[in-house]
This record gives structure tokens, sequence and C-alpha cells, in this order.
């Protein structure tokens, strides 16, 4: 295997991994602060279909990427108002979201387009383009370096950058301020934020409404920032459980939330790639292993027999303040 | 606010209510897209209701649910959330599969209780992982479930690409189960009774299936067993306390839910496709999710809300061919309202209810 190959993977694994990292960093948020979230994919799903019909019609991608991020928004309420106002059951919400998300994006996008579900293609500014750092072209011959910088670092489009840059910022928020001390709280102990005079009503809201808007990317990045170029029938497939994958097995950690999308990133690159991969003849993996890898990987973790993933402690608990 | 609510207002009022509200969403969306609401919805009770043609796919439909909303309600009864139903079903596939591809050379009266076994034992084997993760390791059955999803689709793609499908032939399916393991249809059955009947797809394994909620029923309020796993759902430490072994019920629990889930193969493999095909389950899994939340988890509320969803599901055929802009996924819209008022949103309407009742007892007293 020689060196562009393996820029080539990487570089793919750098796309493939970032809607996963922005769905990953929203589930970290709203299961930190103790509301479990399994409708990830379906916030996805919405916000890539309305950021993609929106973006075909107006032209420009920047009014999709609001687009998309109200969708998922107002799918993160209806989560909050289930599960925080009503004290209803998170996962049976998450579940429900993932349903409305699928069906609506199917019914409404035929009803708009006719071109069964999928959004007109993106052209131009409808779509985000790929940006390239100052000096690419320069280096592009330069061997390693060169490939590395113009190919790896360089020439990916804003939302990936975004997706990258959000777990130093995630990771800053949870653990250098007074909102993350306290989101983090809420999610293990949510009486004693309580008792403290702080609105745990409140925080969760916030928490979910974060989760909300980074999904809304995460989907936007979808149907905007690849090349499916618009939206395609149930084009997130999975990827909402695999984020939500990557977040157990990042143990609600930030920066191990980057690993493990990387990780995940890479093995869907390596299935895109190559089909059986022959191991020195002795054996073949087949394709459908490693699609399945992930979520083998995550029920290993969760069974703890390799290092234990411990969840948020109030997770999936309704708040009841004492009366 | 728990008042205790007498049983009509617990078990029939609220869930209509839910219900319907989930039905005026339901005609806000088909206004949305600009059809008239009350003309879908005729088209679609003549559709599942107004032949015998559409009664017989609407119960063919409606068996698969029985079947994964049984599941779904007897893992909620151990207060466990089983959202592998489609997974566990599919794997259960290849069991049915195996069974009737072996002995489709005798007779159905001996490749049927082969293929209920296979497939329960194979639902059941899928479910035990996940169950005893979260018996022993408390891995959240809810998160393990979902990952078996994935990975048994992964597994069946694999199987049926690389293992079981016929040599030489393009189709991802095995070859045709020969006469010995095709099941009776209901209208062969009621060929043999002298009446005649439109061909549809249901077949014997609707019985069956109402055979499961009657065991159902039996199960959880008439047995010991039964009295464990309500005991163990309503309060784990207290089940404890009385001596329940909380390793032992997780696991009956989820084995008899991953082989409830099972026995739906026997109606999509065995019964309609005759063969082994990559996505038989189509989302019925799920749909016993809707299922078990509006039959509140009891067998005679399964069997009601599996016919209604066998309605949505046939009449929305028959809607998406009359009313173009109304395609099928509309259902899956509906499965959604339902599954979010009658269970996320399920508190909107018990607590004002609730209320309404208490002023109206104060009244009267």
């Amino acid at each position: 295997m020689d060196i562009d190959v393996i820029i080539q993977l990487l570089d793919s694994t750098m796309r493939l991994s970032t809607p996963l990292l922005l769905a990953c960093l929203a589930g970290l948020f709203s299961e930190r602060a103790g509301i479990f979230d399994i409708g990830l994919e379906g916030k996805m799903l919405g916000a890539a279909f309305m950021a993609g019909a929106v973006a075909a019609v107006t032209g420009s991608a920047w009014i999709g990427l609001l687009a998309g991020v109200g969708t998922s928004l107002f799918l993160a309420l209806i989560h909050g108002f289930a599960s925080i106002t009503l004290k209803g059951n998170q996962l049976i919400s998450g579940v429900a979201i993932n349903f409305f998300a699928s069906g609506m994006t199917a019914l409404i996008g035929q009803n708009w387009f006719r071109q069964g579900g999928q959004t007109p293609a993106l052209r131009g500014d409808a779509r985000f383009q790929s940006l390239d750092w100052p000096g690419a072209s320069a280096l592009a011959d330069v061997p390693l370096i060169g490939p590395i910088y113009s190919d790896l670092i360089s020439g990916h489009n804003l939302l990936v950058y975004v997706a990258f840059l959000a777990v130093p910022a995630t990771w800053w928020v949870l653990y250098r301020t007074r909102f993350g001390l306290r989101l983090r709280a809420v999610g293990e102990n949510p009486g004693a934020v309580d008792t403290a005079g702080v609105s745990v009503i409140r925080l969760r809201y916030s928490a979910v409404l974060i989760c909300g808007l980074l999904c809304g990317v995460a989907g936007a990045y979808l149907s905007l920032g690849t090349s499916a170029a618009g939206f395609v029938k149930d084009m997130t497939a999975g990827k909402g459980f695999i984020a939500l994958a990557a977040l157990i097995f990042a143990k609600w950690k930030p920066w191990n939330a980057l690993w493990a999308c990387l990780l995940f990133g890479l093995l869907e690159a390596i299935g895109n790639k190559y089909q059986n991969i022959d191991f020195f003849g002795l054996f073949i993996v087949p394709v459908q292993f490693m699609q399945a890898l992930p979520y083998i990987l995550t029920v290993v973790i969760l069974a703890g027999f390799v290092g234990k993933a411990i969840p948020p402690k109030a997770g999936g608990v309704p708040y009841t303040k004492e009366r | 606010m728990n008042t205790t609510l007498p049983r009509w207002v617990d078990i029939g009022l609220i869930p209509l209510i839910n219900l319907a509200l989930a039905l005026f969403v339901a005609g806000l969306v088909v206004i949305f897209i600009g059809e008239d609401p009350i003309r879908a919805v005729q088209i679609l009770i003549r559709g599942a209701l107004g032949s015998d043609y559409g009664i017989g796919f609407t119960l063919y439909y409606a068996t698969n649910f029985i079947f994964t909303g049984l599941a779904v309600a007897i893992a909620f009864h151990a207060s466990l959330f089983n959202i592998g139903g489609e997974g566990q079903a599919s794997i259960a596939g290849i069991g049915v599969a195996l069974a009737a591809l072996t002995l489709d050379q005798t007779h159905w009266l001996i490749s049927l209780p082969a293929a209920i076994v296979m497939g329960g034992l194979f639902g059941a084997a899928w479910a035990a992982i996940p169950a005893y993760l979260q018996a022993k390791r408390g891995s959240h059955i809810v998160i393990t479930t979902i990952m078996f999803n994935f990975i048994a689709s992964a597994l069946l793609v694999y199987l049926l690409v690389n293992v079981m499908k016929v040599e030489g032939s393009m189709a991802t399916e095995t070859r045709k189960f020969q006469e010995g393991a095709q099941i009776p249809f209901v209208h062969e059955m009621a060929g043999w009774f002298g009446l005649k009947m439109a061909r549809t797809p249901m077949n014997i394994s609707f019985f069956l299936a109402l055979i499961c909620c009657v065991f159902t029923y039996l199960l959880i309020w008439r047995s010991r067993l039964g009295y464990e796993i309500r005991a163990f759902g309503f309060s784990e430490p207290a089940a404890v306390y009385a001596g329940i072994n909380p390793v032992k019920i997780t696991m009956i629990a989820m084995l008899l839910s991953g082989a409830m889930a099972g026995l739906m193969a026997i109606n999509t493999v065995m019964g309609d496709q005759q063969r082994l095909v990559l996505d038989a389950v189509q989302g019925a899994g799920f749909v016993g999710i809707a299922v078990a939340l509006m039959g509140r988890s009891h067998p005679v509320g399964v069997l009601l809300a599996a016919i209604l969803f066998g309605i949505l599901y046939q009449g929305g055929a028959e809607l998406a061919f009359e009313m173009p802009k109304i395609s099928r996924d509309m259902i899956v819209v509906i499965q959604a309202l339902v599954i979010l008022f009658t269970g996320a949103l399920e508190n909107m309407v018990r607590i004002p209810v609730a209320r309404a009742w208490l002023k109206l007892d104060r009244r009267s007293a």
C-alpha cells in the first residue's frame, strides 16, 4: 500500500467522520445533561432534507443550513417537551422522532420535487464548496508533506472544519465553563443542582437545543457538503446510530468522541474502497463484517470486557421536583 | 400525579384520545399535502375492509404486528424495552428457512412445527446476548438491541449473498420451498369448508398469532412466572426483596420476547414468500413498538392495535394508488405520530384527564 492510497483513505475518513462527529457531540451534550437521545438519526435526516430542499429553491447553501438547523431544533424541542416537561419516556420519544423524520422527508420530498424523494441536484453556491488553504497547490508536489497538506488538511468544505473544531469547543464548554459544570452535574445528580438554586429544566432544555443545533449541522453537511449534492431518501442510513455507538465507545467524553468517530469513519472508508479484504491469503474479511464492526465494537465496550462504559447517572430519568 | 382512574378511562378513554390526536395531526399533514383527509380516510377504509381481498391483506399484515407487538409487550412487562424485534425476526427467518429447506419433501404438518421451533429458537438466540449483557453486565438493552438490529442485517446480507443463495442466480434469495413446506393459505382453508375467498397472502399463521395472544395472557396474568415478570417490571428492588431472581427474569422475558418476534418469520418467509429474501421483515419489528404502546401491553389491546395497523398498511397501499400524492410513507408518519402521542406525550392527555376526573369525583361525592 503506497502513500497515495493511505492519504486517499484518510481523506475520505475525514469526510465520512464529519457527520458522525457532529451528531456524536450533539448526543454528548444531551446525554451528559441526563436526556437520552436515540433520535439523532431522525434529527439529522430532517435537517438533511430541509437543508437540501431550501438550498435547491433559494440557491444558497447558507439559507439551506439555517433551514436544516431550524428543522432539527424543532424536532429537538418535541423531544425536550416530551422528556423534560411531560416526563415521558425519552427512548420512546426518540423512536417516534426517527420514524417521523423518515416518513415526512420521503412524503414531502416526493410531493415537492417529484423525483422519488430526492431534491434537485445542487450546484454552485447551493453547496458548501471546498476551501483551498494558502499554498496548497504550490506545496502539492513536495513529497509526503505536499499530499498531506494539500489533500488531507486543505480542500475540505467549511462544515468539515466546523466539526473538528467543535471537539475542543465542546471540551472547553463542558470542562471550563460554569454552564458546562452545571450541565454535567444535572446529568449526574439533578437534585443537587436544583438545591443549589439552578433550574434543572432550563439546563436540560439548553442541552437538548445544543443537540438539535449540532444534529442540524450534521444533516446539512450530508445534503450540502458531500458529493451527493442534494437530499436522497433515507440518506442518513444509520449514521445517527453509528454516532450513538461512537458516543458510548467514547464513554461520553469529547476527545474520545473524536477518536471514536475517526475510527468508525476509517472503517467505513475501508469498506467503501475494498469489497472483501484478503488477509495475506489466510482468510477473507467480508465487507458486511466491516459494516457491522462499529456495532460489534460498541456491544463489546458496553459489555465492559474492554474498559467499562458508564453512562451519566441520571440519564433517562425525568426530574421531579420535591413536593 | 397518580390518582387512581377507573379502568375504562385508563385503558379505554386515554388511548382513544391519544389515537384521535395522532390521527388529527396526520389529517393536518394530508391537508398540507393538498388532499382531502375525509376522502383519504374513506379510500383507506374501503381499501382495507371493503372486500374479502382487502380484509385478507389487512389480516396478513396484522399477523406480523401481533407477533412483534406481543414481543415488545412481554418485554415491557419486565420493564425492558426491546427495540430489537426487527433483528430478531430477520434472524428467525434464517431458522425458518433452514427448517423449511430441510423438510420440504415431507408435509406441512411436519415442517410447520419444526419451523415454529426453529424460528422461535433463532429469534430467542438473537435476543439472548443483549439479555445476558443487560442482566449480568448492566449494558443498556435499548442500545444493545439497536446494535444487534444492524449486526443482524449485515449477517443476513452476508449469508444470503455468500451461503444460502441459489448458485448462479443474481437474486439474493434462497430457492423456493417445495410443497412440503408450503403452509395453507386462508383462502385454501376456506375452500376445505366449501367457502370461496379471494387469493391473499393471509395464511394459517394468523391462527398461530391468535394462539400466541391467549398464551401471552395466560403467561403474564395467570402464571407464577408472569407474576414474577410483572413484579420485576414494577419494582426491581421489591422483586429482589421478594426472592425473585433478576437475572433469571430478565433472561426469560427477553428470550420469550425474541421468540415471539421470531415467529413473525413463519408468516412472511413460510406463508407469503415461500423463500428467504433479503428484506422479509420490512419494518414490522418497529411497528410492534407502536402496537404494544397502543395496546397497553395487553394481548387484547395488541390484537386490536395490530388490526388497526393492518388496516393502515393495506388501506395505505390502496390510498397511494388512488391518491398518488399520499405515498406509502404516510403510514410511517402515522406510525410515528401514534408512538409519539400514545408513548412519549401520554402525560399530555393523562394529567388533564386525571384532573378533570378528580373534580367530577369530588362533586358527586
